[in-house]
């Protein structure tokens, strides 16, 4: 099946019932996004189809084919997203397992949501787990991306 | 002067004439049929009760919810993750219900414990929650039929809705470590007509 990953096309030869994160970092490499729990309860595993967030290690492959899908490894291309610049400003990442998917979601909430007020941003990022605790850095790196994209 | 004869002749042309107009009216209505209840109140309130039993099964009334939070599983948990109802019943902005529950359940090779999916997996919006939780039965039929509440739908749309809507249909196949709606949904369709056919009657 053809599979649209960061805007390039890529004949997949997997059942449709393999979950695209397995599809994604088995057989394209893309190692970027991370394996966490593999039933959509931690979010390390976020990408985007056609802009939305979606959990990638329960995502059917089948079910994308020939849409477009985007990892953490094509959020950016010349220059860093707003959301990568926002993380390193403000030193979010401790051990760094999460982010990728924390930076997806929030991505995601900046598209529907320009100004996030902090109650849409734990609103949107709820299921995205950290187990550094670094919510607070999250919260305060969301709000920066939004002045950043702002500006 | 009149005579009890002249009396009597009258009253038998009354009659005659009363018949003629009765006769009449009778073949007016003829060509339309009259809007008989086909279905007594009691039996379509009869029906309802199997109704109620569905939408108030947790496949059905963990969507349809007071609050803002969704529930989950049989005893009716809040949904993890904190997940809300969102401005349009979609989730959150951001973190959309379709963030993980896609158009279809998961393959059932895949176990249990893993998010389902139907096409249109929403909650109904804030201004009209279709609350089933908590209600009672009369209660329940009232905001079923109130097309202020159920998204502009007379009773033939209720009926098409609960007879071939997808995220209706999916409560029999909710996948795998759920159970399904009981009764079967072809009992539910079909006792859901019954309630139609008797103009949708009310318990009080």
């Amino acid at each position: 099946m053809k599979l649209i990953v960061n805007g390039k096309e890529h004949e997949v030869m997997t059942p449709g019932e393999t979950p695209l994160l397995w599809v994604l970092r088995d057989f394209l490499g893309l190692t970027g996004t991370k394996y966490g729990c593999g039933m959509a309860q931690c979010g390390a595993c976020t990408v985007h189809i056609d802009d939305q967030a979606v959990r990638s290690c329960v995502l059917p492959v089948g079910a994308v084919a020939g849409r477009s899908v985007t990892t953490i490894e094509g959020l950016s291309s010349a220059e860093l997203h707003p959301v990568q610049r926002a993380w390193i400003e403000t030193d979010v990442v401790q051990c760094g397992y999460c982010q990728p998917g924390q930076i997806m979601a929030a991505a995601a909430l900046l598209k529907v949501k320009a100004k996030p007020s902090d109650a849409d941003i734990d609103a949107a990022l709820c299921g995205n787990l950290c187990r550094c605790g670094t919510y607070q850095r999250i919260r305060a790196a969301v709000r920066r991306a939004s002045e950043i994209a702002g500006a | 002067m009149r005579t009890s004869r002249d009396s009597g002749l009258r009253n038998v042309l009354l009659i005659a004439l009363g018949g003629a107009a009765l006769l009449a009216n009778a073949t007016r209505f003829s060509a339309t049929p009259a809007p008989v209840a086909a279905v007594s109140e009691q039996e379509g309130l009869a029906a309802f009760e199997t109704v109620r039993a569905v939408l108030q099964h947790p496949r059905c009334q963990n969507c349809h919810i007071p609050g803002d939070a969704p529930l989950q599983f049989d005893e009716g948990r809040p949904h993890a993750q904190n997940v809300l109802r969102g401005p349009d019943g979609k989730g959150a902005p951001g973190f959309a219900c379709g963030t993980c529950h896609f158009t279809a359940n998961p393959p059932a090779s895949w176990g249990p414990h893993m998010p389902p999916g139907a096409p249109n997996w929403h909650l109904p919006p804030p201004q009209t929650k279709m609350v089933f939780i908590g209600v009672s039965s009369g209660e329940l039929c009232r905001t079923l039929k109130d097309e202020k509440a159920n998204g502009g739908k007379d009773l033939a749309a209720l009926l098409e809705h609960v007879s071939h809507d997808k995220l209706v249909l999916w409560g029999w196949s909710p996948g795998v470590g759920r159970d399904p709606v009981s009764p079967p949904h072809a009992e539910f369709a079909a006792k859901f007509k019954v309630w139609v056919d008797a103009g949708a009657p009310c318990p009080r």
